[in-house]
Parts: C-alpha cells; sequence; structure tokens
C-alpha cells in the first residue's frame, strides 16, 4: 500500500479513455463500477469538450456481483454497438474489474459483432495512465495497420497527440506547418482525431513523427517493425531541438531542410538587452520526461538559466531523464510523490520551476515564480488562444510564458531604485506577482513544516548564529525577492565559518562568496 | 400556519408511479462526500484503500482543495496487497501508523472502503477494531464503504454518519439532533431560529469535532436537513431516536415548514414560529421573487445525481413558478422524502436509478429549458442547445434555510440569464 493525496498519472483506463476521446469513429466499452464515469468530467470540463467521451461503462453494483457482471458487460457492448455504430471496438476492465476476473476480451469476441473489437490488458496495479494510453493505441494499430500503398507525395504520419493532451492540438498545426515547408503532408495524424479506417492507411506513409514518446513509442517501434516505418527521435520543442528535427525529417524524407525563421522571435527576444537578467537564474525542471528535456535545452541553451535540477513523474522515462541529468551536472528526481518534489525543490532553493499544475501550487507555497511545462494541468492550461509547445510560434509562446512570472530587468532595476519606498516595502509586494507576496504560513502547514524540521533544517554546523543590528539593517536594503536567500546564504555561510555573529561584513562577505 | 403559501395539493406527487430503471449510471460514487466532509469534521482524516483511480476521482472532484493539506488520503493497494490477505492487513496498520505519527492532530480516522477493498474483501471493521485499541484513547478508528458498488455520490456522507451512530455514548435526555453536515454559516442560522423557537438543547451530527459529541437515547429527536440519510436515519432509530418527518429546509417554504414541524414536537405552536420567523420569512420571499423572474414559467428536468433532486423541484416550482418535466434521483427513500413528495404539484415523471443513454433520449424529446446534471453531461447538453445547471454545486453551495434562499434560487436562474446575455453563437 502506498499513502497519496496527489497523483501525477491517474490509472491506466484513464489512458485508453484518451485514446478513444481522442479519435472518432471508436468506441470503448468499459467494465467498470458505478463511479468510475468521473473520469469524463476530465474530458468536458478540463478539456472542455463539446460531446460525451465515447465511453460505455457497465456500471455495476454489488447486487450484480458473481455471474450476472459478465452478462452486464455483453448487454453493454451489444446495446453501445446499436446506439453508436462506431467502426471498431476497444473492450477492458477499470481496476475493480480486473479483480473480478470477467474477461472482457473473450466475452466481447464471443458476440460476435460485424466489426474489429480489440481487448485491452491494462494492469492497474501495476502501470499508470501514460502507459494506458501508449498501449491502448499500440493494440488499435496491430489490430488494424495494415501494409498498403506508399502516397505518391512525401508523407509522414503523426503520432502521439491525445484527448487531455498538454497543448497537442496546437502542436499538431505547428508540426503540420513544419512539414509542410518541406513540402511533405500529413498522411494520417493519430489518435488525435483518427478513424479507425483512418489508422488502417498508417502505411502510406514515408515515414512516422513521433510526437510525444509517452503516448506513441510502442506504437512506433510496432510500425518500424511491422510497416518498415522510421520514425524521428527528436521532439522539435525549442529552437535548437525544431531546428534538429527538420534535418531529422529532411534526412528521412530525402528532401531539404528548409525552416522559415521570419516569425521566430525567441532568439532575439532573449538576446536583448532586457533578458541579461535572466543570465543564471537557477531554474527546476518537473514534469513528464519529454516535456523536461526539451525544457532543459531551452533552459540553458536559450533563455540562459542554470538547471538547478530536474526530474520526471513517469519512470517509463527514468533512463533518459538520469542520462540528462548527469550531462547537466544535476541529479534526476524520479519519483510520483510529490513530498519528495516539494522537498526537493525546497533544498535546493530555485529561482523558478518549470513543472506541472502541482509545482505550480508547490511554487505558490514557497513563494517561488512557476510556469507550466507539462500534464497534469488544469482547465485554463487548454486555452482558447493558439499556444503550441512546438515549432517556431511554440518557441515564441515558452520565452513569453516562462519570462512572464519572472520580474523582467527593467522593473527588477526600478523596484531596488525605490526599495526604501513606501510603496515598494516588503509587505506591499508586486501587484500582479502573487509568487512574490510575502509567504504567510497557514496553521497545518506550519505544523506540517515543524514535523518535518529536524531533518530539513539541521545545518551543518550547530553553532547558533545571531544577526548584529547593523547587519540586520543592511539585510533589509536587499531587495525583498532576494532577501531570503541573502539570509540564508549569509547564515549558512557565517556557521561554516563557525562565526556565530553577523556582522555586516559578515554578509557582504557572503556576497561576495556567492557571487558569479 | 404560513398565509402565503400557495395551496398545498393533497397528495403532490405521493401516488405518482415511479419510473424505475437500471443501466449506465453517470454518476459520483460515495468517495466524492470525504471532499465536504473533512472540512466539517476538524479533527477527522479519511483514509480511503483503494485504487489509483479512488485517488485520482478524489482528485478531480476536489479541484484545488487538493493542495492545501486535506485531511484525506487514499492508501493505494498494489500488486502485492491483493495476493494475500494477511498481509493487506498488516500493511494498512503501517500505513496507519504512518499516517497518525505525521498527524497527532488527528482524533477520529475512518477507514473508507472502496470497490476494489470491497471486491477483495479487504475486513476493514476488523481493522478499525484492532486500530482503535492500538490507538486508544488518543484516536477513534470507524469504517464504512464510499465505494461505487454501494453508495451513490452523497449516500457516502450517510454511511460515514450512520457509521458513527452506534459509537454515541447512551443518553436519557430530550434533546434534539439536528442532522446532516451543513456549511457552518448555515448551521448557525439554523441552531439561532430553534433557540429562538424555544427548541433545545440542539444537537448537530456531524459535531465539529470528536470531543463535541453527545448521547442519544430513547427520548432523542432528530430531524434531517438532508434528503440522502437514509441509513442514518435507520440507525438513530434502531438507538429508539425518533424522527421528525418534515420537508427539508430549502426555499422559505420548506424552512418554515421545517421549523414548524420541529416546533410542533417540543409542544410549540406554529404561531411561535410565525412570529419569530417573520423577518427572516419576509426577506427570503422577496429576495426569491427578485432573482426568480427568469425561472417562471420554464420547465426544469433533473437527472439523478445527489437525492436533493425532489426538494429542490418542490422549491422551484411551488416558489419560483417552474414546471417539472421529470425529477431523477438516484434513490428515493419514502420515509424521508414523503413531506416533499406530497408538496410537489402532480405532473413530472418521477425516476429512480438511472439508464444515462435513456434518459439522454427523453430530455430530447422534452426540450426542457433548463437541465440539471453532473459536468459530464452539463458541456455535451449545452452543445445541443439545452441550458444545464451543474449538479456538484448544489451540494457544496450554502443553499439551505431562509438567508440562502435567493442564492438556491439564482444558481438555477443564473444559467438562463447567461443564455438570455450571450450575443454570440456557441458551436
Amino acid at each position: 500500500m502506498k499513502l497519496t493525496v496527489w497523483t501525477y498519472e491517474g490509472p491506466p483506463h484513464v489512458g485508453a479513455m484518451r485514446v478513444a476521446t481522442a479519435m472518432k469513429g471508436l468506441h470503448y466499452v468499459l467494465h467498470a463500477p458505478q463511479g468510475d464515469t468521473y473520469a469524463d468530467l476530465l474530458f468536458t470540463m478540463i478539456e472542455r469538450r463539446n460531446h460525451r467521451p465515447p465511453v460505455t461503462y457497465t456500471t455495476f453494483q454489488a447486487r450484480d456481483l458473481g455471474s450476472d457482471t459478465a452478462n452486464l458487460f455483453k448487454t453493454a457492448c451489444l446495446e453501445a454497438y446499436d446506439r453508436f455504430r462506431p467502426q471498431a471496438m476497444i473492450v477492458g476492465a477499470s481496476c475493480t474489474a480486473e479483480l473480478i476476473q470477467d474477461d472482457p476480451g473473450g466475452m466481447a469476441e464471443t458476440i460476435g459483432l460485424p466489426i474489429p473489437v480489440i481487448p485491452l490488458e491494462l494492469p492497474s496495479y501495476q502501470r499508470k495512465e501514460n502507459f494506458g494510453a501508449d498501449e491502448t493505441f499500440l493494440q488499435i494499430c496491430r489490430h488494424l495497420a495494415r501494409p498498403v500503398e506508399k502516397t505518391a507525395h512525401p508523407s509522414a504520419n503523426l503520432i502521439g497527440p491525445t484527448a487531455l493532451g498538454f497543448r497537442h492540438r496546437d502542436d499538431i498545426t505547428e508540426v503540420t506547418a513544419l512539414l509542410e515547408d518541406m513540402g511533405i503532408s500529413v498522411n494520417v495524424c493519430a489518435p488525435y482525431d483518427a478513424t479507425p479506417e483512418d489508422i488502417t492507411r498508417l502505411g502510406a506513409a514515408q515515414f512516422n513523427v513521433l510526437m510525444y514518446p509517452e503516448t506513441g513509442e510502442s506504437a512506433c517501434r510496432w510500425m518500424e517493425r511491422e510497416l518498415g516505418l522510421p520514425y524521428t527521435k527528436v521532439v522539435p520543442i525549442g529552437v535548437g531541438a525544431t531546428r534538429d528535427f527538420v534535418a531529422e525529417v529532411a534526412a528521412l524524407a530525402g528532401t531539404e531542410p528548409k525552416f522559415d525563421e521570419s516569425r521566430l522571435r525567441l532568439p532575439w527576444y532573449s538576446a536583448s538587452v532586457d533578458s541579461t537578467y535572466l543570465t543564471g537564474k537557477r531554474v527546476f525542471l518537473f514534469g513528464d520526461g519529454t516535456h523536461v528535456a526539451a525544457a532543459a535545452r531551452i533552459a540553458r541553451d536559450e533563455m540562459g538559466f542554470e538547471v538547478a535540477g530536474m526530474g520526471c513523474y513517469n519512470r517509463e522515462m527514468a533512463r533518459p531523464i538520469r542520462a540528462l541529468a548527469r550531462e547537466y551536472g544535476v541529479e534526476a528526481l524520479i519519483t510520483d510523490d510529490y513530498l519528495e518534489v516539494e522537498a526537493t525543490i525546497e533544498a535546493l532553493a530555485p529561482e523558478m520551476i518549470l513543472g506541472t499544475q502541482m509545482e505550480r501550487h508547490i511554487g505558490k507555497r514557497l513563494g517561488i515564480p512557476c510556469a507550466v511545462i507539462s500534464a497534469p494541468v488544469h482547465v485554463q492550461d487548454f486555452p482558447a488562444r493558439y499556444s503550441p509547445q512546438m515549432g517556431i510560434e511554440g518557441a515564441n509562446v515558452i520565452f513569453d510564458t516562462w519570462v512572464h512570472p519572472l520580474v523582467m530587468g527593467l522593473e527588477e532595476h526600478l523596484l531596488t531604485m525605490f526599495r526604501e519606498d513606501f510603496e515598494f516595502h516588503d509587505a506591499a509586494g508586486p501587484s500582479h506577482h502573487g509568487g512574490h507576496a510575502p509567504r504567510v504560513l497557514g496553521e497545518t502547514e506550519a505544523a506540517h513544516r515543524a514535523e518535518k524540521a529536524p531533518e530539513a533544517a539541521a545545518p551543518a554546523s550547530s553553532v547558533e548564529v545571531v544577526w548584529l543590528p547593523a547587519a540586520e539593517k543592511e539585510l533589509k536594503k536587499i531587495p525583498f525577492f532576494v532577501r531570503g536567500k541573502a539570509k540564508r546564504n549569509t547564515e549558512t555561510f557565517a556557521s561554516e565559518r563557525g562565526q556565530s555573529e553577523i556582522s555586516v561584513e559578515t554578509l557582504y562577505e557572503a556576497k561576495a562568496h556567492y557571487a558569479r | 400556519m404560513n398565509d402565503h403559501s400557495p395551496p398545498t395539493p393533497s397528495r403532490g406527487c405521493l401516488d405518482t408511479p415511479v419510473l424505475k430503471e437500471r443501466g449506465q449510471h453517470e454518476v459520483f460514487c460515495g468517495l466524492t462526500s470525504i471532499v465536504w466532509l473533512h472540512r466539517k469534521m476538524q479533527d477527522a482524516f479519511f483514509l480511503v484503500v483503494g485504487s489509483r483511480t479512488c485517488a485520482h476521482l478524489l482528485q478531480s472532484a476536489a479541484g484545488v482543495m487538493i493542495f492545501a493539506e486535506p485531511r484525506f488520503a487514499t492508501a493505494i493497494l498494489e500488486e502485492t496487497d491483493l495476493a494475500g490477505m494477511a498481509d493487506a492487513q498488516e500493511e494498512l496498520d503501517r500505513v496507519v501508523h504512518e499516517l497518525l505519527a505525521r498527524r497527532p492532530d488527528i482524533r477520529q480516522l475512518f477507514l473508507v472502503g472502496s470497490c476494489p477493498s470491497e471486491v477483495i474483501k479487504l475486513d476493514l471493521a476488523k481493522a478499525a477494531e484492532r486500530l482503535t485499541v492500538a490507538h486508544a484513547p488518543n484516536v477513534r478508528v470507524l469504517n464504512y464503504s464510499g465505494s461505487g458498488i454501494e453508495t451513490t455520490f452523497t449516500q457516502g456522507e450517510d454511511a460515514c454518519l450512520a457509521a458513527m451512530v452506534p459509537v454515541l455514548p447512551e443518553t436519557q435526555a430530550r434533546e434534539l439532533l439536528l442532522v446532516g453536515a451543513l456549511p457552518d454559516v448555515v448551521e448557525e442560522q439554523a441552531l439561532g431560529l430553534l433557540e429562538a423557537i424555544g427548541v433545545g438543547p440542539v444537537r448537530v451530527l456531524p459535531a465539529h469535532t470528536k470531543a463535541e459529541e453527545y448521547g442519544v437515547g430513547p427520548n432523542t429527536v432528530f430531524a434531517l436537513t438532508q434528503p440522502f440519510l437514509g441509513e442514518t436515519h435507520a440507525a438513530l432509530i434502531r438507538r429508539g431516536a425518533q424522527h421528525i418527518p418534515a420537508p427539508m429546509p430549502f426555499g422559505e417554504e420548506g424552512t418554515t415548514r421545517f421549523l414548524e414541524a420541529i416546533a410542533a414536537e417540543f409542544g410549540i405552536g406554529a404561531d411561535v414560529v410565525a412570529r419569530v420567523t417573520e423577518g427572516p420569512r419576509a426577506r427570503a420571499r422577496a429576495a426569491i421573487a427578485k432573482v426568480s423572474e427568469p425561472l417562471r414559467g420554464k420547465r426544469i428536468f433533473f437527472f439523478p445525481d445527489s437525492q436533493l433532486e425532489i426538494p429542490l423541484a418542490r422549491f422551484l416550482t411551488r416558489e419560483c413558478g417552474m414546471d417539472a418535466v421529470e425529477v431523477g434521483t438516484p434513490y428515493l427513500t419514502r420515509d424521508i422524502l414523503g413531506p416533499d413528495l406530497a408538496l410537489l404539484p402532480a405532473g413530472p415523471r418521477i425516476s429512480e436509478g438511472q439508464d444515462v443513454d435513456r434518459q439522454l433520449a427523453r430530455v430530447r424529446a422534452d426540450k426542457p429549458d433548463l437541465t440539471v446534471c453532473g459536468l459530464g453531461l452539463a458541456n455535451p447538453l449545452e452543445a445541443e442547445g439545452l441550458a444545464t445547471k451543474w449538479a456538484i454545486e448544489l451540494v457544496f453551495t450554502p443553499v439551505h434555510f431562509y438567508e440562502q434562499a435567493a442564492d438556491l434560487a439564482s444558481l438555477f436562474a443564473r444559467p438562463l440569464r447567461r443564455r438570455a446575455a450571450l450575443r454570440v453563437e456557441a458551436t
């Protein structure tokens, strides 16, 4: 048993729902108890879909347990077929139905429906949402995709975008445009908006663009083996990655790498003098493996940040993220326990967090600015406006998104200049930056911290450090948004040297010591 | 009696045949009720023993609340727990010890059963007994099931309160027990009104903390402020307590009749109630009249969700001038809803249970002006051109008693006002 409050990923059948909901003409019959329909609202509310997910639940109850549940399942399959007339059906069990061992696949087969019925084996007690999506899409491809004649023009499939994917909708548009610039058309985009019939035509493309390894890699590997379709390994998030992607695609398609940079603004924005203050900002990265890897490269090479730490919650990506972290000289954090993430962020004290919805809240709690780079996300990260992460516009979107939570150069300069002005005193806080508001501990939170204090707060040396009045006054002159760090650094500096008092001297010695 | 209330139909919907359906249920399971129950019971912790799905459901239902160190969590069953029973009990002990060490402020721990834990027949009652002994006297450990195979949405609160009734001490005192978790502001208003009428002493179930608990016995009388408390009702009667049947305190009329029924039990006349409540009643009537304008003459359809549907339909038809087309409820407990059914003007279909696709066919044929439904159905129905009011808000928002009567009406009026206000076509 594992004690959990927050989960980064849902159960695997939610992954299967993400594939079913992304597609058209496909229906999912899910053997599940009453209540599992809660997952519908992820699609109708968070993603704001205007239709019900194409999922029929058997919603068995306690009185049905026994042989009756098997009949319920068969009836549900038949009624769903009659009502929705899908081109194909996927069938499977949720966590509870997995325990009652009704074998949805076998039962569906005996009904003899005139359409392909694809059974899913999703081990709910071992695997999670991303696995569910990846496995479901693999099974759909295995059952439906066949070798077919190639298209006359160079074409590619877009593989991996699903329902409830972070910015999948707009990434598709952006990647389609990148390919079109090189004269390559999209044969099939799947699962997003594809029908089962479209899946049968996957083999007509020259190659696959693997947009999201988490949800499409198994299918890409299978297609490489069975249909002879190579697939791209670079995910085009960020300027450098997009250039590499274009080169990779050109090699696969045998065309010239063409890349229209006229709308690309990140490089100039990042080079302009107002961005100088971004240099060396220490950022912590957390999310799914793909987005974290892409963000690390952007952070270091395109924004001039220092990567202070990185990690991912999906174990499937543990190996590449560990390797990448070594390359960046930091330790990888592979965990799905948000308390571990919070403890790591607290220990590293970064100046910015790039993470998920959860890290946004950790950032709020710790007073650290944060931008969202990965699922799980809430409703505001399924925006109405065009906001891809991939390609040219993706790079522009990322620059804006990451910079907004930070105090920009001119603003930072003015705040420092007027730091003793009454409107800029400590307690006021910048008007629209919640992340910089002085931190107020709630009672439970304070208690929670007090519990954790013994392990977390024990410094290297047990010397009691006292601030002399003059040093304390000097400390107050430091802008409040960096004062916490300055205070902590000075105290560490003093205690490491066995000094029990902090004078103005000590303060500036520490400042010089930590200067970069 | 109250002169301003509309004439009461003698039998209302009491004799209306109920359409009973079974099929796909588009409803929450009982675990969802933890989200509001833990706010109410300040020294309680709710530990769900379930799967990742249960944790994911709680996270989806709790929204941003999940980030506020909430007093609930899920012990997620893993492959190894499914192998042998003895092992699972030991694992549960370990998780509970870990949890209570981390949260020394907890006085009551609820082990909440889920579908997976029920199907593998993990004996949580035995675990609760064992853990109560292990953590006595600081922490009392109780258990109940909030699984989808046994409970629908608000029934989770019922199962929780019913689990508390047997452990309340015995008393001979004549006291009123107000049953059902209400928002604090509403609870204070209710207690204030009852005190002014001269009813007392009054206790509430659930109490804020374990320390505030009281006894129950043959002289206890109780009134339900929520309609979904069937099991709790039965458990209290088993302890010898007497139920005061009354309409649910929604709207001006519902609240007045609710108070009158309690007052009568304590030998206090309706004239006293009328005198005490004159101000709030007039306020509620005026406020309802103001906000319910868009509702007059409009047709409403209820999908089943919380069991609040029948009392709400009664309020909306009698006090806001709406016509009910279909009133769906997950369960219809006549012992509790009799007074509301009798007041609901005959006409609507009453349905119990659900076959969601059939019900969707009915709502499309009926084309009501307003449809009350869950979040999984609301946007899809809006996209089809039906105005909707999502039901879960009715459980989280203060809606009971006089001062909230107009807020309740405006929850239904707002979607209609919004549709009238928007000048762009949504596709």
